[in-house]
């Protein structure tokens, strides 16, 4: 098959197979990204992200299964991919007893930048991501920002086209976060295909146009982000009891008074509701007011109240059926 | 619950986003060569960085030279100008050999931190990290042995070869090393551990170095000792590079030995560690 630059899609992967010994860390994961696009990977700890992404990115042999980027196998035609990637992995891929600036010539040596060309080039990405000043300076003493920002300038010494962003904004401050989401648009508006993987709905949300929610080694859901967000609701109605055994009631009078499933969360003073997202807001008030009447009625009391986004554990219940692998997993936490 | 939402400010004000991206066509992959030169350039970049990476290659071959010359010289008997034609070229290759372990564990150091991820996502030859590292390698073992001759200068030796016979018996224990270097190279590739890389070396290197000519003539030991000291290379390179910086003749045979054990050496493992590490993961 001949596939010619601009042809088919950017990552083409048919159940792929990865095992740990006994562990089974990608049970036939299926994935189709478009080129051009940015896909987000959505997932607990443990749900096979990274691994999918090393596959990927040619440093691990899948057991089985097939996967084809930009038109080139990943295990028998590994040198074309990894002309046409780059990884920014979820430890700092970077050198840590260089200076910045050595790190990013490195790498553009090693990608068969000239001498000069690639100083120029360090120069450039370390002026583009406020590394200047901390260019000289080795990576070991960087801050976690700092070496993130590195670390994805490092990937585009030689514009990739296709990025690989493994958890980009773990661990960073709502600045930095803004600061790399940005970065990421900004790559993306240029016409490189970005699959990132997140443990935020909202990450996913702000940048991926596809999101895969990926569990326990498989896709358990994939769509727009839209789409997504359509399935997990507009949101949700939480109540905390001032006491827990009447928790079991509280559950059986909201219930009955919303038509809907009520969780327990871990907290054993807590419950939550997922609206469903056919709830016009404006009869939001109504349906909180009428659960209150009836909590209210059953003499329930009633600590706190909220109404609010989907948490990524609600996101998990609503997508999977289940709490995410990083939450509790509370027997009480049964679905009613 | 709701998660508080920042706004996405510009990176900074004069922000260039078509700077982002790299000008006119993406360049050529380098060659091998190429490649493998990048990764010594790394390898001496961290020395220049972290000097008291050189402290285990200079102060193993010093600390050898001066506590043998004292602790054996007068057993060894005759003047110190004796003792010392035996001891400088036998140190030489003792710590050269020793010193060979230190790479090994500095590997499997290097192969647990996350850039190793990147280097192997790159496009090129998979064994340029390895070659690039052996190469640092070798300037490390030339300093080793450099340290050995110039001490044992300083004692009061003089090479009966001149130059010449020095830096000829320099060449073949650095070759020597650099073979063994191949060794502890798979090894790590395997191990991933540098302490144990280490006492897996020694449990090699220190019956290897002692269990030879170095210090006493095999004639001494007994039949079975003498046997393995007989087939043992460090043997035949101290022999050699005594012949060599001495210039006492009959320096063929040991030599061709030494080169022969070299070559063996490489042929085995060289393949073995660039194939290790380009199935890593
Ligand atoms: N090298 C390895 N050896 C053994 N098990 C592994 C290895 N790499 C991954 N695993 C296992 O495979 C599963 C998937 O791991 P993976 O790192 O892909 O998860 P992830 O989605 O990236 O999680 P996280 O959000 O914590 O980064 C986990 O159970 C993990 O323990
Ligand atoms: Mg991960």
């Amino acid at each position: 098959m001949v596939v010619t630059a601009g042809d088919g899609p950017a990552i083409e992967v048919h159940g792929l197979v990865k095992r740990y010994g006994k562990l089974q860390a990608l049970a036939g994961l299926d994935l189709v990204v478009r080129r051009g696009e940015v896909f987000g990977f959505l997932g607990p700890n443990g749900a096979g992200k990274t691994t999918t992404l090393r596959i990927l990115a040619t440093l691990v042999r899948p057991d089985g299964g097939t996967a084809r980027i930009l038109g080139h196998d990943v295990v028998a035609e590994a040198d074309a991919v990894r002309t046409k990637i780059a990884l920014t992995g979820q430890l700092a891929s970077l050198d840590e007893g260089l200076t910045g600036q050595e790190n990013l010539l490195l790498l553009g040596r090693l990608r068969g930048l000239s001498r000069r060309a690639a100083r120029r080039r360090a120069e450039v990405l370390a002026e583009l991501f406020e590394l200047s000043d901390a260019a000289r300076r080795p990576v070991r003493g960087y801050s976690g920002g700092m070496r993130r920002r590195l670390d994805i300038a490092a990937s585009l010494v030689v514009t990739p086209e296709l990025l690989f962003l493994d958890e980009p904004t773990t661990g960073l401050d709502p600045h930095s976060r803004a600061q790399v989401w940005e970065l990421v648009r900004e790559i993306a508006a240029a016409g490189t295909t970005v699959l990132l993987t997140t443990q935020y709905l909202e990450e996913a949300d702000q940048l991926a146009e596809h999101v895969a929610v990926i569990d326990g080694g498989l896709i358990v859901a994939e769509g727009t982000s839209a789409q997504l967000k359509a399935k997990v609701g507009s949101g949700g109605l939480h109540v905390r009891v001032l006491d827990r055994r009447q928790r079991p009631e509280a559950q059986a009078v909201l219930g009955a008074a919303l038509g809907t499933v009520v969780h327990l969360l871990p907290d054993p003073h807590a419950l939550s509701v997922r609206l469903s997202p056919e709830v016009e807001p404006t009869e939001l008030g109504a349906l909180v007011g009428r659960a209150m009447t009836e909590l209210s009625r059953a003499q329930v009391a009633v600590a706190t109240v909220t109404l609010g986004h989907a948490s990524l554990d609600e996101a998990f219940l609503a997508l999977t059926g289940r709490p995410g692998a990083g939450s509790s997993t509370d027997e009480e936490d049964a679905h009613q | 619950m709701t998660t508080a939402s920042v706004a996405a400010s510009p990176v900074q004000e004069d922000w260039r986003p078509d700077a982002l991206f790299a000008p006119g066509a993406p360049p050529r992959r380098p060659g091998a060569l190429a490649a493998s030169v990048a990764f010594g350039w790394r390898a001496m970049l961290k020395i220049k960085h972290e000097p008291k990476q050189l402290v285990d290659v200079t102060a193993v071959p010093a600390l050898l030279t001066i506590l043998f010359t004292y602790l054996f010289g007068g057993a060894l008997g005759g003047s110190p100008r004796h003792y010392l034609t035996l001891l400088v070229p036998g140190t030489m290759v003792m710590g050269v050999t020793i010193v060979t372990m230190y790479g090994g564990a500095r590997l499997a150091d290097d192969l647990s931190t996350g850039v190793f991820d990147r280097f192997r996502s790159l496009p090129v030859w998979r064994g340029a990290f390895v070659v690039g590292g052996l190469v640092s390698d070798a300037g490390r073992y030339l300093l080793a042995a450099g340290i050995v001759a110039t001490l044992g200068v300083a004692i009061g030796y003089r090479p009966g070869g001149g130059a010449a016979g020095a830096l000829s018996a320099m060449a073949l224990v650095v070759a020597f090393g650099v073979s063994l270097s191949w060794v502890w190279t798979a090894v790590a590739l395997v191990i991933l551990d540098s302490a144990t890389v280490m006492s897996l070396a020694s449990v090699v290197v220190f019956p290897l170095t002692f269990a030879s000519n170095v210090f006493v003539p095999a004639r001494t030991m007994p039949g079975w000792l003498q046997a393995f000291v007989d087939a043992n290379p460090v043997s035949h390179l101290a022999s050699a590079s005594r012949a060599l910086m001495n210039n006492t003749g009959g320096a063929g045979g040991p030599v061709i030995w030494s080169l022969v054990a070299t070559g063996a050496i490489t042929v085995v493992f060289a393949p073995l560690a660039l194939r290790l590490y380009s199935k890593r993961g």
